[in-house]
């Protein structure tokens, strides 16, 4: 592949995107957006307990509702086999996504689902799971991700037997797997250590916070025939997630994407849309459903809370010489944190000869985790980019050096396995270094962090169609949702591979049968993936072009060349014809074998790690606690920005979520296992009046495994925050907290004990 | 019983049946289908829902719909003027300051109420104007450029 960075005409550019007037105006239909003739409304019936035993679930007052066409409950589930299957990131196990929607026997956390209802009206359809009798038999609950570990602790699932010990569990108990990473002999890497640092750290629940609550409309037909309109990251996943709940064919489902507002992970699973079908498949109506913020908050998402022990070693020049790590997370009510990811970023960032990585996935009467902005590594890299500040600061060593000294660069192996290509920490870190910030003084009761992070990014599946038109104009058909400007990046890489202009590349984004299958908007795959894609199917245009050319000329393809948008004759041997554009040869079309029409199906490979670090400064006061964030610089390596303007957005949006995460967010819960503060008022996060400017500095290290050099960008940047927010408090404050969010009330605690 | 509401929308007449217990944004979005005016939490933290009411930069989803009889009512489907984008629309998007583009209705409509108090806020001003609008993808950064950038544009001319 051409990796060469030439001069381009549009990649790295900062055009205005194709849906930017439609998103202004109030045009773009986000997903409660939607609505057909003869729609019904859907409400779901929701556990007002932790855990409790469903005894009996009474619909018949609700059913003689008038207005009342559908009702659903577990029995209308089937019982799928437990099996964990790829998906993307994660892994998923369809009979715990069927009971996480739609519990059966058993409740596992308040909020969870016991039926749902379509009627002809929302105010009817509240009136009927009023209705509802529900008898429940209320069990001892457990929230805490150490008191569920506990032997005596009440047990969740009979059947959950702890994955990855030898020899295999004879008792249930609520950890559902340990896993486990070690190189070299932390013994002996601790013995030649001349400071060793260990420490707790918790972290708690933090939820994605998109400002679209989840919304669907699902419409089934007499012949079987399923429609979903619906906001979600990947409509194949909902199409292939339905398809496997309520165990249709794929191909009897079609899914639309609306847009989507905001996701970070937690639109890559479906809540409403299998029920919505479910109800519309017995009132052979269309149902619409859509969540209110509580039940956002209170049934879908979070990201785990965790518990930690961290303890490194270094010698006294900064070297890293031994990690210990042991990780702890919730997954909620099923099992399947993103404990995986946790352990293998941990001590990516750094080569570390002696290491031992151990994590447990824990579940909990909580929603079911699902994923978050590069899942599981914000909360494992927090705490080790803690203590790695901590040993900074007792060998007098900058953090920066710390870092640089121990940096994984091009040829490490990480702790999980692969062999680094090019990649760009050191650059990040020189960056950093270099930045005004990092050479600006501070004030009293002010104080400076940093921190680093990492995230794998991934490729995978990926489809892309160009149609050329008769005018030379492009419609170019795209798998994945738009969640922060893809439409531009891709048509910029279309328009640059063909040569023609941005503004005559018209992008979509298809429903579920317009193109193959796109795993979906997740892993900060979308630019690279879905470039890869784009170039393919230009590449595929271009070779059409030049077939035709030779057919209107007359001489062999291999005698026609492609330039600049133009096909030429090779040289004059070739032929004396004047240069013929893309729209020139379009314009034929029809005379020289038909449509022109680009196509590339693939599986991405070579996703280049992306890694970040950022500078945070802080001031505290100290009457009241509150911290607040004077100045932040995000540096990156982005392999190559396509859109630099959104490519800055990611990693300005990235840090904010993350200084929400250290300083505000946490989920609340009562005695009885209830969550307190399920709205934006009481799970605060970040506003306008909370935050600076922030600062971006873009490092470009090109993937070689890119036409244009693109990495992944969207996830890294919400790693770094927590430790850089720590960092500062710490070197304002003379103390290293390690509990989250970092909020006055625990500030206060802290200073208080200082005195 | 249904009441029966005249007001103006976006200078137009309109009518409406509405419950008493429905809410103006309910009304604007499923029953005149102007959707451009979202529904994030239905309690006023969000701002997605933002309109202007007689003059008054108000949540759509706090107003009760019978409360809107003979009542101003401006949303984000009035903000253009015919082909010709408002200055905070072209600026929004010459300025990247929307990703997913939820949150940009309630922003622009909010930017806009500031901007005719006040065209030339500080930096501060803006983001203490703003901060009940929620934003969760570009951590305000751009969207606060934008405005204050479009409030220089405006002075300018």
């Amino acid at each position: 592949m051409a990796t060469a960075l030439k001069d381009f005409k549009w990649v790295g550019t900062r055009a205005v995107r194709p849906d930017g007037v439609e998103k202004v105006t109030g045009r773009a239909k986000f997903g409660a957006d939607f609505s057909l003739p003869g729609m019904l409304i859907g409400k779901v019936l929701r556990s007002p307990h932790a855990h409790a035993k469903i005894k009996s679930i009474n619909i018949e007052a609700a059913r003689t509702l008038n207005g009342v066409k559908a009702i659903i409950t577990g029995s209308d589930f089937n019982e799928l086999p437990s099996e964990w299957v790829p998906a993307g990131e994660v892994q998923i196990n369809f009979r715990d996504l069927s009971r996480s929607i739609m519990a059966r026997n058993k409740v596992l956390f308040e909020g969870h689902p016991v039926a749902a209802v379509a009627a002809t009206s929302e105010i009817i359809a509240r009136e009927a799971l009023a209705l509802i009798k529900v008898e429940y038999e209320i069990l001892p609950h457990v929230i805490d991700v150490e008191a569920a570990m506990s032997p005596d602790a009440p047990i969740l699932h009979e059947d959950l037997f702890t994955a990855g010990v030898e020899p295999s569990p004879k008792t249930a108990s609520n950890i559902a797997k340990r896993v486990d990473y070690s190189s070299g002999n932390i013994d002996d890497g601790f013995k030649e250590a001349d400071v060793i640092i260990e420490k707790h750290f918790t972290t708690q629940p933090v939820h994605q916070g998109y400002i679209e609550p989840h919304a669907t409309v699902a419409s089934a037909s007499e012949d079987g025939q399923c429609s979903i309109w619906t906001s979600t990251q990947g409509q194949y996943v909902v199409r292939a997630y339905c398809s496997e709940v309520l165990q249709l064919d794929i191909s009897s489902i079609r899914v639309t994407p609306s847009e989507i507002g905001g996701g970070f992970g937690g639109k890559t699973t479906v809540y409403l849309e299998p029920l919505a079908l479910a109800l519309s498949k017995k009132a052979f109506r269309p149902v619409k459903m859509v969540m209110s913020r509580e039940e956002v908050f209170r049934s879908s998402g979070p990201t785990s809370g965790s518990s930690m022990k961290i303890k490194i070693g270094a010698r006294s020049d900064g070297t890293i010489t031994a990690a210990d790590v042991e990780l702890k997370y919730q997954a909620g009510a099923f099992p399947g944190s993103p404990i995986m990811p946790g352990c293998m970023c941990a001590l990516a960032p750094y080569n570390i000869s002696n290491a031992k990585v151990v994590g447990y996935d824990v579940v909990v009467n909580r929603p079911k985790v699902v994923a978050y902005r590069a899942p599981g590594a914000p909360i494992s890299e927090y705490a080790v980019e803690c203590v790695i500040n901590e040993i900074a600061t007792k060998l007098n060593i900058d953090p920066l050096d710390i870092r640089e000294k121990n940096a994984a660069k091009e040829g490490t192996r990480a702790l999980y396995g692969p062999q680094f290509g090019a990649i760009g920490y050191i650059e990040t870190l020189l960056a950093a270094r270099g930045s005004n910030h990092y050479k600006s003084k501070l004030h009293e009761n002010q104080g400076r962090g940093v921190a680093s992070g990492f995230w794998f990014n991934i490729g995978g599946e990926s489809c892309a169609t160009i149609n050329i038109n008769t005018d030379g104009t492009a419609e170019l058909v795209l798998g994945n949702p738009d969640i922060g400007g893809s439409r531009a990046s891709l048509a910029m890489i279309a328009a640059e591979a063909l040569g023609i202009d941005y503004n005559k590349v018209h992008p979509i984004i298809s429903d579920t049968s317009g193109l193959g299958y796109n795993f979906l908007t997740g892993g900060s795959r979308t630019t690279f993936a879905g470039g890869l894609a784009v170039n393919e199917a230009a590449e595929d245009v271009v070779r059409q072009i030049r077939e035709r050319a030779s057919k209107i000329w007359d001489i062999p393809e291999e005698a026609v060349t492609w330039e600049d948008g133009f096909v030429r004759p090779a040289g004059t041997n070739a032929g004396n014809f004047e240069p013929l554009s893309l729209a020139d040869v379009a314009g034929m079309a029809a005379k020289t074998g038909g449509p022109i029409s680009g196509h590339a199906q693939l599986n991405a490979q070579g996703a280049g790690p992306g890694f970040g670090t950022h500078i945070c400064d802080v001031e505290v006061d100290e009457e009241t606690g509150r911290v607040t964030i004077l100045r932040y610089t995000v540096v990156q390596d982005v392999g190559k920005a396509i859109h630099p303007s959104y490519v800055e957005g990611q990693m300005q949006g990235g840090a904010s979520q993350g200084i929400g995460w250290a300083l505000n967010e946490e989920y609340i819960y009562d005695e009885e296992g209830k969550l307190q503060n399920a709205g934006f008022l009481d799970y605060r996060i970040p506003v306008a009046s909370d935050l600076p400017m922030i600062d971006t500095i873009i490092v470009e290290v090109p993937n070689p495994r890119h036409p244009y050099g693109v990495k992944g960008v969207g996830e890294v940047p919400i790693v770094p925050p927590m430790a850089a927010v720590a960092g500062a408090i710490a070197d304002a404050i003379g103390v290293h907290l390690t509990d989250l969010p970092m909020s006055p009330p625990r500030i206060l605690k802290e200073l208080n004990k200082k005195q | 019983m249904k009441t029966h509401i005249t007001t103006t929308v976006n200078g137009e007449p309109e009518e409406f049946l509405c419950e008493t217990e429905q809410t103006l944004l309910d009304i604007l979005r499923d029953e005149l289908n102007l959707t451009g005016s979202k529904e994030g939490c239905s309690s006023g933290d969000c701002g997605a829902c933002s309109i202007i009411l007689n003059g008054r930069l108000v949540c759509a989803c706090l107003v009760l719909a019978v409360e809107a009889e003979g009542q101003k009512i401006e949303t984000i489907e009035g903000m253009a003027d015919g082909e010709e984008l408002h200055p905070l629309q072209k600026n929004f998007l010459k300025d990247a300051a929307l990703q997913c583009g939820i949150c940009t209705p309630g922003f622009l409509i909010a930017a806009k109420a500031l901007l005719e108090k006040n065209l030339n806020p500080t930096e501060k001003e803006v983001r203490y104007w703003l901060a009940g609008n929620l934003c969760r993808c570009t951590g305000y950064d751009k969207i606060i450029r934008s405005v204050l950038n479009t409030a220089e544009e405006m002075r300018r001319k």
